[in-house]
């Protein structure tokens, strides 16, 4: 059985959720010898095999193919790259802006990478829409000229590209929702993206969802019929000790962590009152935000108005190690989200011997019991539950034993298994 | 001749308000009036009431050919007493049928026997007292809160002068033993042991209305049928079971007070059969054999042990930093924190905490107020940390008086030599000077002030030497008076 998977991100480029979560479900499928995984994705940094095959097609991008081996994965794999400048989890106005950070800062690479075939729009930086159009275009080529049994397209943007694969081919679709433009705006949805997921849903022959507060909105707010969705839990890659950084722990201070982008979806005002309140209470505490977007200019003001500017602290964008310093340090990882489709960042902190609080209106919560679950606007619940933390080392203690077994429980194997029966209902 | 012998469980928790930590040190009320009167009122109409007026009814047509054993935990006395009466009107009246006993247990339906055994007594002798209050009767059998017994627990409840202790017929202690028979204490076979049938009491209690249970439905004629087909030589069937079985646990609607009503006539009428209290059974049969328990039991879980309130560590966390407090807690002679220290002790709190059911799902869970064993642990560890509070500020005016005797006794000799240097350097006015005089003067004499006035100034400083600032503010009193009086005065003024 092969699949034409619309994924994000490969190694050594994974920079969000979406791009380790489609890398974790293909490492879990490589572990099945029956499913054969043909990975389109899109590629916007020039550092691409040129050696690759190029590909020519109706926008002229460069499509590059090559089989790839990874570490992990039990089989070779062929990986296709498209020349775009996609970018996971963003929605238009993100877009624009980054495109403009990209212009006056990479200004070189882009050229060089694009030798002027890219049609900017004016001077405002290229639109993600007919950027979406072109991957299509591309995909339905893809599509024509590959083999395969199931088209597998992995969040909205890459939607457009799994409807034309299935056109091009008359193949069953199957769409992943990782994030709606529900748990983005707070309801407020921009209707060009929503009407790109309606489609993309109505298009599919199966949906598969990260939790079922995801398949509850895919159901409630996109009028989709139930019985062709499905959730599949997200799972975490166990890491091993030698990838844990440890650093010493300058400040005799309880640390309470917030990490992720500072948007409305994050929920960070959450954070900074129910700190507020913790810090009436309690001295030796220090709040941390880390992370940036655009609510951050919004937080900072706020935790100045409150008068706790000295016991909160912002860090900006955290990477790579510094995120696991970031928990190493941590006495309390919070996750205060106002919809989060799943959140694989609490079972990040968990595997660093973190505890967690995490909003009941994310799907993490549907997996996780050994963690401390609130509404996300319950702030004096939050705020309880915080210094129940920090002040009874009892419940420390039961999340690092317990915490830990349950996170190592959720394998990208047995996720990929599931999704694999969705192939196998479709194929038979 | 068999007997069945039925014992009824009657307990109610204060269940706890939403306590948030920044309550801590305002708020000392705990309990949620609400739910406790609520849950109260139903159990009262659903269950207690109709209950206890069937058995009345059929106390009046066996006599005592029908016999029950209560164990009523003072905590739901207390709440009958607040909220529905006429349940202890109802109990009353069944006590002066002479066809029910009273057992004995702990006032707050605590754990106090894993942890303390002075807490433990003080705590069964208010409940006797309570249960001779109401019913006029002083209990001889004891029945261990949730049925928690070991070998040492059962050497307390015998020293104590009960005569038998009512435990569970765990399957692990009893290996291919029989629960059907009176066994004694391993170690003071004085004390005898009577044993729950667990399964012919869980088929009542908890498959009654089980429709995917294969011997559904249960009938009084089929369960007796079980009856008599158990070994012949056996002496007694032990049905222990919550009293909300009736009405509660299993609904009006699947029969139960059906049931109920027609078992004593079919097991009366097999002539074979017959019903006894826990004391008739001592009285009747002897001991077969001894039964060792090294580790404590009880009726809950599969387990049955007593993992599903100290098995994880924000039980035992909690436990501890509770039982730590019981010594403050006595010193305090204060009746509200000692109402307060009864109600946490209650074993539901620590129910509540438990993990194990993540894996298991649980038949209790309907009545958890909590929507986590975390958010449990949180709400009781703050509550718990108000009460330390309480409990520790209730001491230290004590304590408090005796520093500041001897602080006052050390002042007042400085006072005298800087009167000496005072009068040396001459100071302009004498006030200030008077005024520490006097309130010297009145502190060591303490009991008689002189006037109001010079109260007034006793009080004053009194407050005044509370905080270490104003400890320093008196030395600085002594190196310039002058300064000091002014605001003193118009202190005093007002």
């Amino acid at each position: 059985m092969k699949i034409l998977m619309f994924g994000w991100e490969f190694p050594p480029h994974i920079s969000g959720g979406l791009g380790t979560a489609c890398y974790g479900l293909t490492k879990g499928l490589s572990k099945f010898h029956d499913v054969e995984v043909l990975f389109v994705i899109p590629k916007a940094f020039g550092d691409e095999d040129q050696s690759s095959v190029r590909v020519l097609n109706a926008s002229d991008v460069h499509v590059s193919k090559r089989d790839i081996t990874l570490k992990g994965f039990e089989k070779e794999m062929s990986l296709i790259e498209v020349d775009s400048i996609l970018i996971p989890y963003t929605g238009p106005e993100e877009y624009f802006s980054i495109m403009k950070r990209y212009e006056s800062h990479n200004r070189r690479i882009l050229e060089g990478d694009y030798e002027g075939k890219f049609n900017f729009t004016g001077t405002y930086g290229p639109d993600l829409y007919s950027e979406i159009v072109n991957y299509s275009i591309v995909a339905s080529s893809i599509a024509l000229e590959n083999e395969f049994d199931v088209i597998h397209a992995h969040d909205w943007l890459t939607f457009p590209a799994g409807i034309a694969a299935k056109e091009a081919s008359g193949k069953p679709l199957v769409i992943h929702v990782h994030a709606t433009d529900f748990d983005r705006s707070g309801g407020n949805v921009n209707p060009r993206v929503f009407n790109i997921e309606k489609q993309g849903m109505e298009a599919a022959d199966k949906i598969i969802t990260v939790s079922n507060w995801t398949r509850d909105i895919v159901i409630n707010k996109y009028g989709i019929n139930p019985d062709k969705i499905f959730t599949v839990y997200n799972a975490v890659e166990p890491i091993s000790e030698m990838d844990k950084v440890s650093i010493r722990k300058g400040i005799s201070d309880k640390i309470v962590t917030f990490l992720g982008r500072i948007t409305l979806q994050k929920g960070p005002e959450y954070f900074v009152e129910a700190a507020y309140k913790v810090l009436k209470k309690m001295n030796n505490v220090r709040f941390v935000m880390a992370g940036s977007g655009d609510m951050l200019n919004k937080m900072i003001v706020r935790s100045a108005h409150l008068g706790i500017s000295n016991r909160f602290h912002f860090t900006g964008f955290l990477s790579g190690d510094d995120v696991y310093q970031m928990y190493s340090i941590s006495d309390l990882y919070v996750m205060p989200s106002v919809s989060e489709p799943f959140g694989i960042s609490p079972l990040e902190a968990i595997q660093s011997n973190v505890p967690v609080i995490i909003s009941r209106q994310s799907g993490v919560a549907e997996v996780l019991n050994h963690a401390i679950k609130i509404d996300f606007w319950d702030i004096d619940a939050l705020a309880d539950a915080i210094y129940g933390i920090l002040n009874y080392p009892a419940l420390s203690i039961m999340f690092k034993k317990y915490g830990k077994q349950e996170v190592d429980k959720l394998k990208w194997e047995t996720s990929a298994g599931f999704v694999r029966d969705i192939y196998l209902s479709l194929t038979s | 001749m068999k007997t069945i012998c039925l014992y009824f469980q009657v307990h109610q928790p204060f269940r706890f308000k939403r306590y948030r930590f920044f309550e801590i040190g305002n708020n000392h009320y705990y309990y949620d009036d609400y739910s406790n009167e609520s849950i109260m009122r139903k159990m009262a109409s659903k269950s207690y009431m109709p209950t206890n007026k069937l058995l009345l009814e059929l106390f009046k047509e066996y006599g005592s050919r029908f016999k029950v054993a209560f164990s009523i935990s003072g905590t739901a006395l207390d709440q009958f007493e607040l909220y529905a009466p006429e349940v202890l009107d109802s109990f009353k009246k069944l006590a002066q049928t002479g066809c029910v006993e009273f057992l004995s247990e702990t006032y707050s339906h605590s754990l106090a026997s894993l942890s303390n055994k002075d807490e433990f007594e003080s705590q069964i002798k208010e409940h006797d007292a309570k249960i001779f209050k109401y019913f006029n009767k002083k209990p001889v059998i004891f029945r261990n809160t949730e049925l928690i017994y070991n070998n040492e627990i059962g050497q307390w409840i015998s020293d104590l002068g009960y005569k038998a202790v009512i435990t569970e017929g765990a399957k692990h202690i009893l290996g291919w033993k029989s629960p059907n028979y009176v066994y004694c204490n391993a170690v003071n076979p004085r004390l005898k042991l009577i044993l729950k049938n667990y399964r012919l009491s869980d088929d009542i209690a908890f498959r009654f209305s089980d429709h995917s249970w294969n011997e559904f439905p249960l009938t009084a004629e089929k369960f007796v049928s079980w009856l008599k087909n158990l070994d012949p030589k056996e002496d007694t069937v032990n049905l222990f079971m919550n009293y909300e079985t009736f009405g509660g646990l299993q609904p009006k609607e699947s029969g139960i007070f059906n049931f109920l009503k027609a078992l004593p006539k079919t097991v009366l009428s097999t002539n074979k059969i017959s019903f006894s209290t826990p004391s008739d059974l001592i009285e009747n049969f002897q001991p077969v054999g001894p039964l060792f328990v090294a580790h404590p039991i009880s009726w809950a879980d599969e387990e049955r042990d007593v993992s599903a309130w100290l098995g994880n560590e924000l039980q035992q966390e909690a436990f501890s930093k509770l039982y730590d407090l019981r010594e403050n807690v006595l010193k305090t002679e204060d009746a509200k924190i000692n109402l307060d220290w009864k109600y946490l002790q209650t074993s539901d709190h620590f129910y509540y905490m438990c993990t194990k059911f993540f894996i298991q799902g649980s038949m209790y869970s309907y009545y958890n107020p909590y929507s986590s064993p975390y958010d449990a642990f949180i709400n009781y560890m703050n509550i718990l940390s108000d009460f330390e509070i309480r409990v520790n500020d209730e001491l230290k005016p004590k304590i408090r008086k005796s520093t500041r005797i001897a602080k006052k006794v050390t002042e007042v000799a400085s006072k005298n030599n800087r009167k000496r240097s005072t009068i040396k350097v001459k100071s302009t006015k004498a006030a200030p000077l008077r005024k520490a005089g006097n309130s010297a003067k009145i502190v060591n004499t303490k009991k008689k002030p002189e006037s109001g006035l010079n109260n007034k100034t006793a009080k004053e400083n009194s407050k005044l030497l509370k905080s270490k600032k104003a400890a320093t503010k008196k030395k600085e009193i002594t190196k310039k008076p002058k300064a000091d009086a002014k605001p003193n005065a118009r202190k005093k003024i007002r």
